[in-house]
């Protein structure tokens, strides 16, 4: 089977300063690979090589060593772009174009002709929220609204992969939940995802498998659900009506106890609490259950932990 | 070839929708009000003035646009990055700079063309209005086709001047691109001096140098036969035509060389 995306070693230096100019290494021997109808969240905080990569998938940038394919193919084959769309991070187009002219353009690009243009170009741009305004030129149009026009020129020619970069960027909560049902409707229709992101509830809501990016480097990759064990972390409990005899017992069995509102107390449980016998021996003694719920580790924690790890593994490696 | 015609249309589009077409109504008011001005103050002269300031301003507003609407169209995309959305599309690099180049010669040919007609115009007015001891004072006829030719060559050169600017802003920023560009064409407007040069120093080194840069610099003053037309004096057919070759191969020179740069460059 024909992976959706390869990288081999993709490496890439910059140039940094200006009289003694030094190699700055963007990104490190980057390994992966993405099969078909796949959504791979690749996740990384700021600077670690996220765009870096997408611009040397995409042939923006050309690689100091290693290589990259796309459905088979090398990056920058004028055949494989006739099979994927792309989403720069804070994308701008032409000013003076209108966002149907500047589809209209891209749609020719990709060989459309006649009505098949203008029923690709209102499809799309219906698809990502575009009403009335697909007349007036881009100038005139908002971070967010280009946002979408960046979406919708991504998605205008049925791509099989998709590469987005910081898709969320510049949304507001509308905005962002109509992407994520965008992004849904691509993963139902079989077509593999690729996107940057560092809002890591979108990715954990969307994703397949993930990658962690860091200062150039992957740390981690694999399907969420190896990533996050998943594992029982503790439980949450919420009581009222306690007791004052009760309150000393509640304090030895539970991690903390924090009173609120009305009588209410939050407990954190360990993850070997027994909370079926917790819960009976509370309510025989008159205490009332409002909620119990499991806490397990979420994509945040696994990010901070692992990213926190590398940093500190960094640092102490200078500091040697 | 598609593409190259598809990426030419959407910057003729921007570049008409831009600031050119100000540059065609300054030109036509100019010129207006400079023919009534003119026939106020000056008596047998007018016409003289009109065509030598029709044809310089036609020249100095053709290179306003080639310069800064040329640089613009490949530097201010890359600045922008909207080229990252046009440069993953099924197309290459080598189709965008041609693309960018014919929208823009497009957009000149356009634009000389309407400065052109109102150029005609006004000359038409002058000829309409102007009595017979007028008429047998100028040294061609209002109307004189031949303006024609001074107005080719122009095209000529902002072709030339064109694919100038577009080199220098596949590497630089708009603004260095734009300084570069015009240090070029007034170094091309001087070219024949350093043919000059080595008559006139003593080290063969300088005049070495002299001579290197007289060949690589682009030599912009044969096509200026403005001061000839205005005359009356004829331009040889062959003058025309070397010129114009010497434009065609001198603007395919500058973009292998704008494609070949652009090819490898990376776009952060």
């Amino acid at each position: 089977m024909v992976l959706a995306i390869e990288a081999e070693g993709l490496t890439k230096d910059f140039a940094v300063g200006f009289w003694r100019p030094r190699p700055y290494r963007a990104l490190d021997s980057l390994t992966l690979s993405v099969e078909a109808g796949e959504v791979f969240g690749f996740l990384g905080p700021n600077g670690a090589g996220k765009s870096t990569t997408l611009k040397l998938l995409m042939q923006l940038l050309y690689p100091t060593a290693g290589a990259a394919r796309i459905l088979g193919q090398p990056v920058g084959d004028t055949g494989v772009r006739q099979r994927i769309g792309f989403l720069a991070e804070n994308p701008y187009y032409y000013d003076y174009l209108t966002a149907e002219e500047l589809l209209a353009y891209f749609a020719r690009l990709f060989g459309y002709r006649g009505a098949d243009i203008t029923t690709r170009v209102s499809r799309v741009l219906d698809e990502v929220g575009i009403g009335k305004e697909r007349r007036l030129r881009l100038r005139r149009f908002s971070k967010g609204m280009i946002q979408r026009v960046g979406l919708a020129q991504a998605l205008l020619n049925d791509p099989e992969v998709v590469f987005l970069d910081e898709p969320m960027s510049g949304l507001d909560p509308l905005g962002r939940r109509h992407v994520r049902d965008l992004i849904l409707g691509l993963r139902q229709r079989g077509c593999t995802v690729f996107f940057s992101s560092h809002i890591l509830s979108d990715a954990e809501a969307l994703c397949s498998r993930v990658g962690v990016l860091v200062q150039g480097r992957l740390v981690s990759s694999g399907r969420l659900s190896e990533v996050l064990a998943f594992e029982l972390k503790g439980w949450e409990l919420v009581v009222a009506g306690v007791s004052d005899a009760l309150r000393p017992e509640l304090a030895r069995l539970a991690r903390s106890v924090t009173p609120f509102g009305d009588g209410h107390m939050l407990l954190h449980l360990a993850a070997d609490a027994e909370p079926d016998r917790l819960l009976g021996e509370l309510t025989r003694r008159g205490a009332h259950i409002v909620s119990l719920n499991p806490v397990r580790e979420t994509l945040e924690d696994y990010f901070v932990q692992v990213v926190g790890a590398t940093v500190a593994r960094d640092e102490r490696g200078v500091g040697a | 070839m598609r593409a190259i015609w598809f990426v030419a249309g959407a910057a003729f589009k921007e570049s008409v929708r831009d600031r050119v077409p100000y540059t065609m109504v300054v030109f036509a008011v100019m010129m207006i009000a400079a023919s009534y001005l003119i026939s106020e103050l000056t008596a047998g002269q007018d016409l003289k003035i009109i065509k030598d300031l029709g044809l310089a301003a036609m020249s100095i507003f053709g290179l306003v646009i080639a310069v800064f609407i040329g640089i613009g169209l490949v530097s201010k995309e890359v600045e922008r990055k909207s080229v990252f959305a046009l440069l993953t599309k099924p197309i290459t690099r080598p189709q965008f700079i041609l693309g960018k180049y014919l929208g823009l010669l497009v957009t000149l040919v356009v634009n000389l063309s309407v400065m052109t007609v109102a150029y005609y115009l006004v000359l038409f007015y002058m000829e309409t209005t102007a009595t017979a001891t007028m008429r047998a004072s100028w040294a061609a006829p209002a109307l004189d086709p031949r303006q024609l030719i001074a107005i080719v060559l122009i095209m000529g050169e902002l072709a030339l001047v064109t694919a100038v600017a577009l080199l220098f802003s596949t590497f630089s920023s708009p603004l260095l691109a734009a300084l570069l560009t015009l240090g070029l064409w007034v170094a091309g407007h001087f070219n024949h001096d350093l043919r000059q040069f080595e008559q006139v120093v003593d080290s063969r080194a300088v005049a070495a140098l002299a001579r290197g840069l007289y060949y690589l610099l682009p030599n912009l003053a044969p096509f200026n036969v403005r001061a000839e037309v205005v005359y009356g004096i004829p331009v040889a057919a062959s003058h025309v035509g070397l010129t114009l070759l010497y434009a065609a191969a001198y603007v395919a020179a500058l973009l292998v060389a704008a494609i070949a740069i652009f090819r490898r460059r990376d776009f952060k």
